[in-house]
């Protein structure tokens, strides 16, 4: 490719985030990957960055050793190269500054990447998640919702939304609220109770401003329901934001205008505070040797966690509006594509076991956020947009999830690999079903015809996201998930946010462990299948046998699965990576040379 | 009897017992000498059933004639009873507190209780001295077991046989005891078969201002290096303290007296500052009313992850020192009973995969706790509800759990037990039927007779129906070093002992069952398979010649 200056440097240092570890390897720098491969040939591991994940980049100052090239990814992975040359170093820092900043849709990797699959299999992929039959399962349409397809074009409705669901006696009036106010608005009818959770835009009241239609089709969503004689209107706004825009002719729901409406501010903050909260955050468990009060005092100077916290009580408000109170719930926000796109998710997730499985997730995020519109391109970051729109909005939702998932173990059938995959692919552009920020731009884009789809991908692997330990009974028995909001139980997200920075991790993972047992169960299964079979032949019956004598341990190791041994290895667990100390200097006098010094002193340890 | 005395109102009924998460109760009110005891005398429902002895104080509130006392245990939990009736409520509420706050050992539930369990193995035979100095016999001949303190003469809190350099005589010892503080001279805590290095630990010595030395105690200490070795002296005090320590008589040691050492200092906090910092924590976790940003920055000013990372770091820091280093290592603090065990007990955990064993986490527990003198009884007397008047409670040996917990969460698969048993030794360190903790050194506990009158924890834990509940499903062995992440971000809150009672713990039960399920059952598809082979060999082999014609 006509970028790339230099496809390998050798004798390139990675240094350790936290420590002063580090490993001499080549750097490799392709089209689509950044790749540094280590030189040491026993545990030669290797890095594979794709350019799109890459957010900043920044050459320091010249060392005695080379030219450092400190790159941060959007999967919060942080690599610390030390070029030996200059040269190398500005030109491998120049392809990249070219090749992170893809100018058009078609330089994605997307469109470059190909999984070996035919057209078919493509288009397979791509019917896996299917809306139509979602609305089908939510019961839609039925005798109050019907679909309407007055988006068809993408003209009544700003570019970014394509379909809707609207009461049967109103879709005119849904035409005309937008045609006489240029506004946005849309409902959807996401629970399949008589109560319905429905989302949109704020209105565009401005200080006085009515809407007769927006007024009578509240009316008519609030009727649809009989449980309840009034509707929610949720604003996910902190008032004063709700208040500011007033000015620039938009707002709230003036409760006088409306009947029977209760409305409510919840206070999620905007794009632009999270965006600054996740960086405060970032920095802090950036820092190295890192204290307990600096962390703790960082983390909530960050804010991060209350945002968590305030999303998570927004969603325990929708969910328990309509399932315990049965009142229908109009969710809104300022545009309806962010804040109410984490609530309305997470709600959904809260009252329906459906969406807490693996498919049922991918119809989730594929509904409340691909299809109406989550602005993902310039959220993410993919064509180097304003940087004022990026947000990590999506990784909050699935933050949340992990939230829940940590407070219901049996309640997921996936595990936080399964959220930690989907988040690398939001950034990756490496399948198509990211791309963009509306629908309509995706059908610009042809991508089911030119990009493949990450479900099928996902679907395919499956068996690595699965929660060993998820009930489907505990579904029936929890309908409704009821989290605990207290602030202790907000966690902080160390798999996600320190995924790369091995140290720190826990050195054997409990998951892990449990995922080999049940897949051993399986095949196991098979086998006692298999002999059952073969001693039926000899005309025995099997079906209550029970072992005669206790196994002896090297038997009933027989059958192991071989991969347990893999956990025995206790990965990057040397003392020195820890930094437990001052350990390091001359002992006593200068002039002792006996005495290693501890940081490069210490072997990796490995069984 | 003496508790007759105490308990005014012995019943009381129509009482309502309310505990967070849980099902409110109405009942009887009983109180005996030792129990508080609450049942609703139906079959199905709970009864609860609470010693004195872990009660750490209590609240009373009248609303009319309602009263309400509230009480604080030393397991954290907090229970709320209402009483109908000023009178008598009064009455319990003094009771509790008078029976509550017993100052004699012997009046402790310990001497009354009766096992209704057989005793099979007596735990307090289970661990002597001298067994464990076998093991080590057969690894080195450097060491010896010295009868030097016999009659607790010679340091009263340490056990009457100590192991020390072979080359040291008992009379060097005197001397250099006279020279540690509390007459805690250094002793073995740790040998690593590994390398031979070794971890020692002793008092502060008894420098005072004018710099006094001790050849017995620089003898002693260098006769644990081997030629042209040096090691690593870790004191637990920052090095200020240290100083501070001189002008009361106690001290470090001086580099130019002990040449062949290198001292480092950390700076693990006392007795008062910890028990101060759980007050704070257990008070941050109770009050749920909490905003994100309070949370935070209460759990943050209680400062108790940072004792944790400390402590740990400490212990980190000795085991490099020991494995890595190839160093061996003296630990000592000032007084050698708090701070110095959690180092030396921790850095064994981490090096030790015996240590990481039921058995061997007792043998741990009893000889770098119980023997080495850490004064359970004083430490434990009081814990986070404690108002005012403290003496000298401090969570030390609670800390060392945490850290064990934090060391059990970074290797989940090489631990035997799992958190349970953690817990289980918190809740006895504090408030037990077993005599195991009471006393504070082992001369104490030989003047108590405990081992005559009461019965041992060990004997309990040790019974399979109760291992059964501490034992890990996932535990493979592990025979390396095991070194824990000291990071913030890996260390966590101890939520199994300090959320215990502020959240439901059934979906997460649950979940651990339905994994003990999951490994269970791969044990016994495994035996399946394997009786199925050699039903299936065996006929094979009796079917051939059986076809052949």
């Amino acid at each position: 490719m006509e970028h790339i200056r230099t496809p390998k440097v050798e004798q390139v240092k990675l240094l350790d985030r936290f420590s002063n570890k580090s490993v001499i390897g080549t750097l490799h720098l392709t089209a689509t990957h950044l790749i540094f491969v280590e030189s040491n040939s026993t545990s030669a591991q290797e890095i594979w960055i794709l350019h799109h994940h890459i957010a900043s980049m920044e050459k320091l100052s010249l060392t005695t050793s080379g030219c450092p090239l400190l790159i941060q990814c959007r999967n919060f992975r942080l690599v610390h190269f030390v070029i030996p040359r200059e040269r190398d170093c500005h030109d491998i820092y120049s392809s990249l500054l070219r090749l992170l900043r893809p100018v058009s849709y078609d330089e994605l990797y997307a469109f470059s990447y190909n999984p070996k699959q035919n057209d078919q299999q493509r288009e397979e992929g791509w019917q896996l998640i299917d809306l139509a039959a979602e609305f089908e399962r939510m019961g839609v349409p039925c005798d109050q919702w019907q679909l309407t397809d007055v988006n068809r074009e993408y003209k009544r409705l700003p570019p970014n939304i394509c379909i809707g669901l609207v009461k049967s006696v109103l879709p005119h009036l849904l035409c005309f609220y937008n045609v006489l106010q240029g506004g946005k608005c849309l409902y959807l009818f996401v629970s399949c109770l008589q109560a319905a959770v429905c989302r949109c835009s704020q209105p565009l009241s401005g200080f006085s401003a009515r809407c007769l239609e927006d007024e009578h089709m509240l009316q008519a969503i609030s009727k649809a329901n009989h449980n309840s004689r009034y509707i929610y209107v949720m604003d996910t706004r902190p008032k004063l934001n709700a208040l500011a825009n007033r000015a620039a002719g938009k707002g709230y729901e003036n409760e006088d205008n409306y009947s029977n409406i209760r409305f409510q501010f919840v206070g999620i903050e905007n794009i632009h505070v999270m965006r600054g909260s996740l960086q405060k955050l970032l920095e802090v468990v950036g820092t190295r040797s890192l204290s307990m009060t600096d962390y703790l005092v960082g983390l909530e100077n960050s804010g991060w966690l209350r945002h968590i916290k305030a999303i998570m009580d927004a969603a325990i408000f929708l969910a328990k509006a309509v399932t315990v109170e049965g009142a229908s719930v109009l969710v809104h926000c300022s545009d309806g594509w962010d804040r109410t796109a984490q609530v309305c998710a997470l709600g959904s997730l809260l009252m329906d076991p459906y969406y807490r499985t693996i498919k049922g997730f991918m119809v989730l995020i594929e509904k409340d956020w691909i299809s109406f519109g989550h602005k993902f391109a310039d959220r993410c970051d993919q064509l180097d947009p304003d940087q004022k729109e990026v947000s990590p909005i999506f990784t909050q939702f699935l933050e949340c999830v992990w939230q829940l998932t940590e407070q219901f173990p049996q309640a997921f059938e996936f595990s936080e690999w399964f959220l930690i995959q989907i988040h690398e692919h939001v950034h990756s552009c490496q399948f198509g079903n990211f791309l963009g920020n509306s629908q309509r731009q995706r059908e610009v884009l042809q991508l089911k015809e030119r990009t493949y789809s990450l479900w099928a991908h996902l679907l395919s692997e499956k068996q690595n996201y699965m929660n060993p330990v998820y009930s489907p009974s505990f579904a029936e028995s929890h309908p409704v998930l009821e989290p605990s909001t207290q602030a202790c139980h907000f966690k902080f997200w160390r798999n996600m946010y320190h995924q790369y920075d091995r140290s720190m991790h826990p050195r054997q993972s409990i998951l892990k462990q449990v995922l080999t047992f049940k897949e051993s169960n399986r095949e196991l299964e098979g086998t006692v299948q298999a002999l059952k079979t073969k001693l039926q032949k000899f005309g025995v019956s099997t079906s209550p046998l029970k072992p005669q004598t206790p196994p002896r341990d090297q038997e009933a190791r027989e059958d192991a699965p071989a991969s347990t041994d893999g956990e025995r290895t206790v990965e990057g667990s040397s003392a020195t990576e820890n930094g437990y100390g001052e350990l390091t200097g001359s002992f006593g006098s200068k002039n002792e040379p006996a005495v290693v010094t501890l940081e490069f002193g210490v072997a990796r340890m490995t069984c | 009897m003496e508790f007759a005395e105490l308990i005014k109102t012995p019943r009381v009924d129509g009482v309502v017992l309310r505990r967070p998460f849980m099902p409110t109760v109405e009942g009887t009110l009983c109180l005996t000498g030792h129990h508080l005891i609450l049942s609703s005398r139906q079959d199905n429902t709970e009864e609860l059933w609470l010693l004195h002895a872990n009660i750490d104080s209590t609240e009373k509130r009248f609303v009319g004639s309602l009263g309400t006392i509230i009480v604080k245990c030393k397991d954290l939990r907090v229970i709320q009873l209402d009483i109908p009736g000023m009178e008598e409520c009064l009455n319990i509420a003094s009771s509790i507190e008078a029976l509550s706050t017993l100052d004699s050992v012997s009046l402790m539930y310990p001497f009354f209780y009766r096992p209704l369990f057989e005793v099979i193995e007596d735990g307090w035979q289970s661990f002597v001295p001298e067994e464990s100095f076998k093991d080590l016999e057969s690894m080195t001949d450097e060491w010896r077991l010295s009868e030097v303190n016999k009659d607790f003469s010679v340091c009263p809190s340490y056990p009457s046989l100590l192991t020390v350099p072979r080359d040291i005589d008992d009379e060097s010892l005197c001397k250099a005891a006279s020279f540690r503080h509390g007459g805690r001279f250094p002793v073995l805590s740790y040998y690593h078969k590994k390398n031979g290095m070794v971890i020692m630990r002793a008092a502060q010595p008894l420098t005072g201002t004018n710099g006094r030395r001790c050849k017995e105690d620089e003898k002693l200490i260098n006769a644990t290096l081997c030629a042209g070795k040096r090691g690593y002296i870790i004191d637990t005090r920052t090095i200020a303290v240290a100083q501070q320590a001189k002008a009361r008589g106690g001290g470090f040691e001086q580099e130019a007296n002990y040449p062949q050492w290198r001292r480092i200092h950390k700076a693990i906090e006392r007795s008062n500052v910890l028990q101060d910092s759980l007050i704070k924590l257990v008070e941050a976790c109770n009050d749920q009313s909490h905003s994100m940003d309070r949370w935070l920055s209460k759990l943050e000013a209680s400062n108790w992850q940072s004792n944790v990372k400390e402590i740990l770091t400490t212990a980190c820091l000795a085991a490099q020192c020991i494995d890595r280093e190839g160093a061996s290592v003296l630990v000592h603090g000032t007084e050698g009973t708090d701070s110095t065990l959690q180092v030396t007990s921790l850095a064994q955990i981490i090096l030790d995969p015996a240590c990481r064993t039921i058995r061997g986490f007792e043998v741990l527990i009893e000889r770098e706790w119980l023997q080495a003198g850490h004064p359970f009884q004083q430490r434990c007397a009081q814990s986070a509800y404690s108002n005012g008047k403290l003496r000298s409670e401090a969570p030390v040996f609670l800390l060392f759990l945490d850290c064990v917990w934090q060391i059990l969460r970074q290797f989940p698969c090489s631990f035997q037990f799992n958190e349970n048993l953690l817990i289980m030794l918190f809740e006895h360190a504090y408030a037990s039927q077993f005599g195991t903790f009471l006393g504070n050194c082992v001369a104490e506990r030989g003047k108590l007779q405990l081992s005559q009158k009461t019965v041992s924890l060990w004997s309990w834990v040790n019974r399979p129906q109760e291992l059964e509940r501490f034992l890990n499903p996932l535990y493979e062995p592990n025979n390396l070093v095991i070194w824990p992440s000291v990071a913030p971000q890996s260390l966590l809150l101890w939520e199994g002992v300090f959320l215990r009672w502020n959240r439901s713990t059934k979906c997460l039960d649950e979940a651990y069952q339905e994994m003990v399920h999951i490994i269970e059952y791969n044990k016994e598809l495994q035996n399946k398979v394997n009786s199925l082979r050699r039903q299936l060999a065996q006929l094979e082999t009796e079917d051939s010649p059986l076809q052949t014609p």
